[in-house]
């Protein structure tokens, strides 16, 4: 797990109430469902399309189903959770508007991070090198990335704005230190953020 | 009632036959009634003060009560020995471990071959024809008399599992968790054309006699037999098959005419004779019937997610095999799907194996990890230590 996971994890414990019923999707191993079950005592359901991710999860006691977040979200009823969470998995759905969409009929709030590919880092790889950016939030070369709808954060407020979905806050985030809350619509932290945990609902 | 008796891993061991009076019958899906009833079981470790850490065990088509016993007729050790017993995931030290010989079977509980009371004659073809809601409302009655209220978890793998999936579907309450391996929520086209095959089999042996073999003093092994054979290739794959036989021959070149010259051909020819010491071609009929008629969805137009509408506090485990193509991942999908839709809380992995269907009672850690897990955490929420 990297730092700037972390720091993802620390910002999502810290909005998640007690008691909540938690979706996770793409939850991995299940390092944060552990997490908020541990400290927040929530009621926690896990997404996972990994076998061996699901595994890693049973053995550890989550409830989590193998399945595809593009396909398996339409199975969910309609507000069966009070908070879904994507975590750093936006940017690897073959179909994010629908996965965003989804999110927010399943759960009353959506918490959603992912990479900003507006980063200066990221910028400057393609302005100065001419070449598909690796940083330390998008390690891989362009042949081997799960990364296949990678946005800024200005992209991904366009998306909110279409869907109709209300921002309940905004944090950026980078790797060993705090979340920092900002305002993502500012020019300058879509240059700035690495990456950024948005609170979702709908509108 | 119950008959104390050493079994192997030194686990405590009880059971034995209950009946269940003329004045409580059961009454069948089909309209029928079946009185007096006997259900044959075995129990292992001992049931707590607050009676909630029982598990019920369903077994398979072909399975019995001897989960981890030795059986008395084969002399072979329990089906799921390695699922069942001390430090394993279904550990008689934590739970009260019970499995029963499904209705219509034929090592102890009432069906074909049990005596019809009207005419002091096994029942054969005239015994009702029952279903898999049949065989839990068999069971919710022994548990009943067992005096548990609420079992901590229904487990079952194949007919088990569609076993576990009914008792969500008409006893939620009755349930803590239910776990599901390699079950489906109906029978397919093509599970009902596979047991239409076994059936034809057995009946096409003139030992048979319409069902009345027993008065005759024959039995129609070999229909019985063929009815196997068929019916243990669908619970293997291409490749476990490819991996234990390929076209190995039983000795130096080809007979050049039709004895066992391949390995393969004198494997399915002892599963097919070994089957007819323990088994009853009747019974046979009667729970493939009961398994082709299972369809879970039906009593709610057709949503299984309606099946599932009561069951929102029970705990699911559903589990399926990559190369099991008789219940393949597809059908555990759906049912997880509908467990979703329920608002059910639900855990599901299909676990990679070449072993097919069989892989329920193979050496498969992942399935033994996954079991573990879900038990271990289920165990935690009911406060059983």
């Amino acid at each position: 797990m990297t730092a700037a996971l972390r720091e993802d994890f620390r910002e999502i414990l810290r909005l998640t109430p007690a008691g909540a019923r938690v979706l996770d999707v793409g939850c991995g191993e299940g390092d944060l469902l552990d997490l908020l079950a541990r400290e927040r005592g929530v009621d926690g359901q896990g997404l996972e399309i990994s076998a061996q991710g699901v595994a890693a999860c049973l053995a550890r006691g989550l409830a989590v189903v193998q399945g595809d977040a593009d396909r398996d979200l339409d199975s969910f009823p309609t507000r069966a959770f009070d908070m879904a969470i994507l975590s750093k998995t936006l940017q690897q759905m073959r179909d994010p508007r629908h996965v965003v969409s989804e999110l927010l009929r399943i759960a009353d709030r959506a918490v959603v991070s992912f990479p900003n590919f507006g980063h200066w880092r990221v910028r400057w790889a393609l302005l100065a090198r001419g070449r598909m950016p690796e940083t330390r939030t998008l390690p891989n070369p362009w042949w081997s990335t799960p990364n296949i709808h990678l946005c800024t954060l200005h992209d991904f407020l366009a998306l909110t704005d279409d869907l109709g979905l209300v921002i309940e806050s905004c944090a950026a985030l980078s790797e060993g230190r705090p979340a920092r809350p900002i305002d993502p619509r500012s020019v300058l932290e879509n240059w700035r953020a690495e990456a950024a945990v948005f609170v979702l609902r709908r509108g | 009632m119950k008959a104390h008796s050493p079994e192997q891993n030194g686990m405590e061991s009880g059971g034995g036959v209950w009946r269940f009076s003329a004045d409580r019958p059961l009454r069948l899906d089909s309209g029928a009634t079946l009185a007096p009833l006997e259900v044959a079981y075995r129990t292992y470790g001992q049931l707590n003060a607050d009676r909630s850490n029982a598990v019920l065990v369903m077994h398979a088509l072909t399975g019995d009560q001897y989960l981890a016993s030795t059986h008395p007729v084969t002399g072979k050790p329990g089906w799921w020995t390695r699922m069942v017993g001390r430090g394993l995931p279904l550990d008689p030290d934590r739970f009260f471990i019970i499995c029963a010989n499904v209705l219509g079977g034929c090592m102890g509980t009432t069906g074909p071959g049990s005596s019809d009371p009207a005419t002091g004659a096994p029942w054969g073809l005239s015994f009702p024809v029952i279903t898999i809601a049949d065989m839990v409302r068999a069971q919710a009655m022994l548990v009943e008399a067992l005096g548990i209220e609420t079992l901590f978890a229904v487990v079952g793998a194949s007919m088990g599992g569609m076993q576990a999936l009914q008792w969500a579907a008409d006893y939620p309450e009755r349930i803590f968790s239910a776990i599901c391996i390699a079950g489906a929520a109906r029978h397919s086209a093509q599970n009902i054309a596979f047991h239409e095959v076994g059936r034809a089999a057995i009946m096409a042996d003139p030992d048979w006699r319409g069902g009345a073999y027993e008065a005759a003093g024959v039995r129609p092994e070999k229909g019985l037999a063929v009815a196997r054979m068929a019916a243990h290739i669908t619970y293997l794959s291409e490749a476990a098959l490819q991996r234990k036989f390929g076209r190995e021959l039983q000795r130096d070149g080809l007979s050049w005419g039709f004895e066992t010259d391949f390995q393969v051909e004198s494997y399915l020819r002892h599963q097919g004779t070994s089957f007819v010491d323990r088994f009853d071609a009747n019974s046979y009929l009667y729970i493939t019937r009961a398994l082709d008629y299972f369809d879970l969805a039906a009593a709610y137009d057709g949503q299984l997610a309606g099946a599932f509408a009561r069951a929102r506090d029970v705990r699911f485990c559903v589990l399926s095999f990559s190369s099991d193509w008789l219940y393949s991942t597809a059908e555990s999908r759906d049912v997880v799907r509908a467990l979703n839709a329920a608002g059910c809380r639900a855990s599901f992995v299909e676990i990679e194996t070449d072993k097919g269907h069989d892989a329920i009672f193979l050496d498969e850690p992942a399935l033994d990890s996954a079991l573990r897990g879900f038990l271990a955490s289920a165990a935690e929420r009911r406060g059983l230590a």
